[in-house]
């Protein structure tokens, strides 16, 4: 009876990973798309709905301590479920127009969601590393998913290699953990007082494994290839999403096992954090692929997120929770846009030169753009304004202001990739006579309605910061 | 009976051979290879912890290791059967399509 109980307190995930059952036998009957994306999107709606009824629920452990419901851990749910939602929503008519559709990839992204859900809410090291590599191992497959692409497969080798890499790192961490504390549970590792080689041997490795998932610098390398080669709608999921569930993790672990050796790690990561918000601007600014271009500014955003984790309080990690929420909604509508202008066939659309002109043919379109890239950029009133103002507050409060000014600084140049996009669509004159195909009307509403959330939450950030305020 | 930290020094080394295995190879399979040579070191180190401390977690977490190792061998490689069909080799300093 407890393990039904606790599997009802569990309940999104559950019905994700049922959800992924089912629509991966629909594909082996050969159910035609709509059947299966409807019945992927039915099942994800519904696990949504309810992470966010579990946003109010008391915080409690479920199956033994494995596990946590509640707070962060189903805020994390609710940021994944989302991402999940709205990439589903836009794979139809991407997958129908590059003409090489597997219903398998449904099947494939809800895997991946399951893991992300374990991932972000997982207390035990044993969860988290099943959590990370359900989720890697489903990503490698996506990445690769339209097999004629010759740049997909290339994207999932790299990914596949340097992915398994860090997982090597990421366990030998907790196995040298385990040992240094005598169980994997994160309580239990928060409570050692003996801090030898070992231990500290074993945070390092951890820590390496979590900055390769979440692409922190120096452990970047795959970001850009793997953002670019992949199909547009998963390179969202993966910014998104899955970057999501790696820091929530990275949120417990702090939080809950490594609260003792705060003054030590945050050190680590103002280090990385500066890196990553340098060189990942630097890099973008020289970008001539938008697709490459936002490869490097999520590089950059993971950077700011570092920033608030570095603050090590409470304030900091709320900040980075609001934070993924807000980079979630921007970038997959960002994402989606560029899937849809990558339409034409014949042209490589990524490249910045051909959207010349191109605000003009699909006004709508391009608004909307505008809309996601000015938030990324961090303009107010957008939603990534108020999500870089708590991280940088958050720093400030911690005394570490030299490290909020460089945060600002590096925003502030990153507006110019940002705004280049925007000169091109709307001040240059066309140079391709590029006729756009016809854009659907669930994938129009879709972008829509997450412009219209960037821009109203944005305005009104308090509806999702009270919440968080009460974890 | 040997101490511990033999155990921990023999997958300390072999964790650095994977890794520079890795570092070093060009062949996608060997460095594949290297990279179970780094999961099956963990391994040895987490038996070998579960063992001294009398706590059999560890060895338990050592079957999801191997599990996940295996489910990250059949993707790998088929998708190193891909990369073959679509460039005739396997060797990862000619596979550059990315770059910035």
């Amino acid at each position: 009876m407890e393990l039904l109980h606790d599997i009802n307190l569990y309940l999104p995930g559950t019905i994700i990973a049922i959800a992924g059952l089912v629509v991966m036998m629909l594909s082996a009957f050969n159910a035609d798309h709509k059947t299966v994306y409807w019945t992927s999107i039915l099942f994800t709606a519904v696990a949504l709905v309810r992470s966010f009824a579990d946003l109010f629920v008391t915080q409690t452990e479920v199956f033994h301590n494995m596990a946590a419901v509640g707070g962060i851990a189903s805020f994390g749910t609710f940021i994944i479920l989302t991402g999940t939602l709205f990439t589903l929503l836009l794979c139809y008519d991407y997958f129908e127009k590059v003409g090489n559709y597997h219903s398998e990839v449904y099947a494939i992204i809800l895997f991946a969601t399951v893991g992300m859900v374990v991932l972000a809410t997982a207390t035990n090291l044993v969860t988290v590393f099943l959590g990370l590599e359900t989720m890697s191992i489903a990503l490698y497959v996506l990445a690769g998913v339209v097999k004629s692409d010759k740049r997909g497969i290339e994207a999932a080798l790299k990914y596949f290699l340097l992915g398994a890499f860090s997982t090597g790192f990421f366990l030998y961490g907790i196995a040298l953990l385990y040992g240094a504390a005598g169980s994997t549970s994160l309580a239990d590792i928060g409570a050692v007082t003996e801090k030898g080689l070992i231990y500290w041997a074993g945070v390092s490795l951890l820590l390496t494994g979590f900055f390769f998932k979440v692409s922190a610098v120096p452990f970047h390398m795959w970001t850009p290839d793997v953002y670019q080669g992949s199909a547009t709608p998963i390179t969202g999921y993966m910014a998104t999403a899955a970057k999501s569930a790696g820091f929530i993790s990275l949120i417990l672990i702090l939080s809950r096992a490594l609260d003792t050796s705060v003054e030590q790690w945050s050190e680590v990561f103002k280090v990385i954090a500066v890196l990553t918000m340098v060189f990942g601007n630097i890099i973008a600014l020289v970008q001539t692929n938008v697709k490459r271009m936002l490869a490097y500014s999520s590089i950059a955003h993971a950077g700011y997120i570092l920033v608030g984790l570095a603050a090590g309080t409470p304030e900091g990690y709320t900040a980075v929770q609001f934070y993924l929420f807000a980079y979630t909604l921007m970038n997959i509508g960002a994402f989606g846009v560029i899937a849809y202008y990558e339409r034409y066939k014949g042209a490589d659309l990524t490249e910045l030169d051909n959207y010349a002109g191109l605000g003009f043919e699909k006004p709508l379109m391009a608004v909307v753009l505008s809309i996601f890239l000015f938030s990324l950029a961090g303009i107010p009133p957008l939603l990534g304004f108020a999500g870089k103002y708590l991280v940088f507050a958050a720093a400030v409060q911690a005394d570490m202001i030299l490290l909020a000014v460089i945060g600002v600084l590096t925003s502030a140049a990153a507006a110019f990739y940002y705004l280049r996009v925007m000169v091109y669509l709307f001040m240059k004159p066309a140079v391709k006579d590029i006729k756009l195909a016809p854009v659907g009307g669930i994938y129009t509403s879709v972008i829509v309605i997450l412009a219209l959330l960037t821009v109203v939450l944005g305005v009104m950030p308090w509806t999702i910061a009270d919440i968080l305020a009460t974890f | 009976m040997l101490s511990l930290t033999w155990f921990l020094g023999l997958s300390a080394i072999l964790f650095t051979i994977g890794t520079i295995g890795v570092l070093t190879r060009k062949n996608a399979i060997v460095i594949f290879m290297s990279v179970e040579l780094m999961l099956n070191a963990v391994n040895l180190t987490l038996v070998s912890f579960s063992s001294f401390m009398g706590d059999i977690h560890g060895q338990i977490l050592v079957f999801f290791s191997l599990c996940v190792a295996a489910a990250e061998a059949a993707v790998g490689l088929a998708i190193i059967i891909a990369i073959f069909r679509n460039n005739h080799t396997v060797d990862i300093t000619k596979i550059k399509l990315l770059r910035w």
